[in-house]
């Protein structure tokens, strides 16, 4: 809990990963890496890295800047269903836009 | 020992402990609204860029990536300068919590400023949402112009509520700064620095999410 004082040298180390996932997500925006078709879908891999990036960054700030990895299961619970609200938020809004005829690519 | 607490201690909580998780946990129910807060604007950003791609792709390869890449790495220091000033607190630690949260601020105040200067550069080529705005500068006409008008009011709402969350947050920082300089946070209790300290690193992840989505995916 709060009486866990994290060592400097995690602070430092989460703060340089942040650093080096900020210029690997800035570098890999300069390649084109394609969009290869997997199953009929079509797959953007720079978003799917971008966005894997950021998740990544994300985590290591709410694992460790937020001590999240420290918490009790209360808070670790109610962290884990932001994430699930904010899913449900998005995918139930994008089934809804990919599955109508009016929607998401105009006039094809 | 009861009475050592009898300070900082308050009276419709058992324990000190007691008191804490509830405050930890109550500024987590707050952090998972404002996920949805800013999912939803995710969500519609999300939306409008599968349908009009294209646009979205000319608008974004507008933005700075050198200026957005370098704010995210002030604000990621300044997630780091929150860090080590919640550590410093709960080591009690007056005047390093002081410095830690002045630099926090200095960090969170070159941000905004950066964004001032990123804003000035949309309003003089005239791509601020709204009469006037153009889509020359983007070489848009027509459909595509009033599709990239879409992009930039998302970029504008997405970063202004960002950037309103910051200026929310530097004077509550500059708060714990004159209470810290009075002693006010030590081993026992630094409940408050801690609270601040996961607001102002929920606003950085928001930035995390924000760079990629509005700079760096075309």
């Amino acid at each position: 809990m709060s009486e866990h004082v994290v060592p400097i040298r995690t602070y430092v180390g989460v703060f340089l990963a942040l650093l080096v996932l900020t210029c690997a997500t800035v570098a890999v925006a300069r390649l084109d890496l394609g969009e290869p078709e997997v199953a009929g879908l079509r797959l953007p891999l720079n978003v799917i890295v971008a966005i894997t990036i950021a998740c990544a960054k994300a985590l290591l700030v709410i694992l460790f800047f937020m001590h999240v990895k420290y918490s009790g299961r209360l808070v670790q619970l109610v962290v884990a269903s932001s994430f699930v609200w904010l899913f449900i938020l998005i995918a139930i809004t994008m089934s809804d836009y990919v599955s109508r005829g009016w929607s998401i690519h105009p006039g094809i | 020992m009861p009475d050592a607490h009898a300070s900082v201690l308050q009276h419709h909580f058992e324990t000190l402990q007691q008191q804490k998780e509830s405050s930890s946990l109550g500024m987590w129910v707050f952090i998972a609204q404002e996920v949805l807060f800013f999912g939803g604007l995710f969500a519609t950003y999300t939306v409008y860029r599968a349908m009009y791609h294209d646009a979205f792709a000319a608008a974004s390869h507008h933005l700075n990536v050198t200026l957005g890449a370098a704010n995210t790495a002030v604000l990621i220091c300044s997630s780091l300068t929150m860090a080590m000033a919640v550590h410093a607190a709960a080591l009690g630690r007056r005047k390093q919590i002081v410095a830690w949260l002045l630099s926090t601020v200095l960090l969170g105040a070159i941000f905004l400023g950066v964004k001032v200067v990123e804003y000035r550069e949309k309003w003089e080529l005239h791509l601020i949402p709204g009469p006037s705005f153009s889509a020359h500068a983007l070489h848009l006409e027509g459909d595509a112009a009033s599709h990239a008008q879409i992009y930039y009011s998302l970029y504008f709402a997405m970063t202004g509520l960002h950037a309103l969350h910051m200026i929310i947050g530097i004077p509550i920082i500059l708060g714990l700064a004159v209470f810290a300089w009075k002693g006010r946070y030590g081993p026992e209790w630094s409940t408050p620095v801690e609270m601040t300290g996961l607001y102002w690193h929920f606003v950085d992840i928001v930035w995390i999410f924000l760079f990629p989505f509005l700079y760096l995916i075309h």
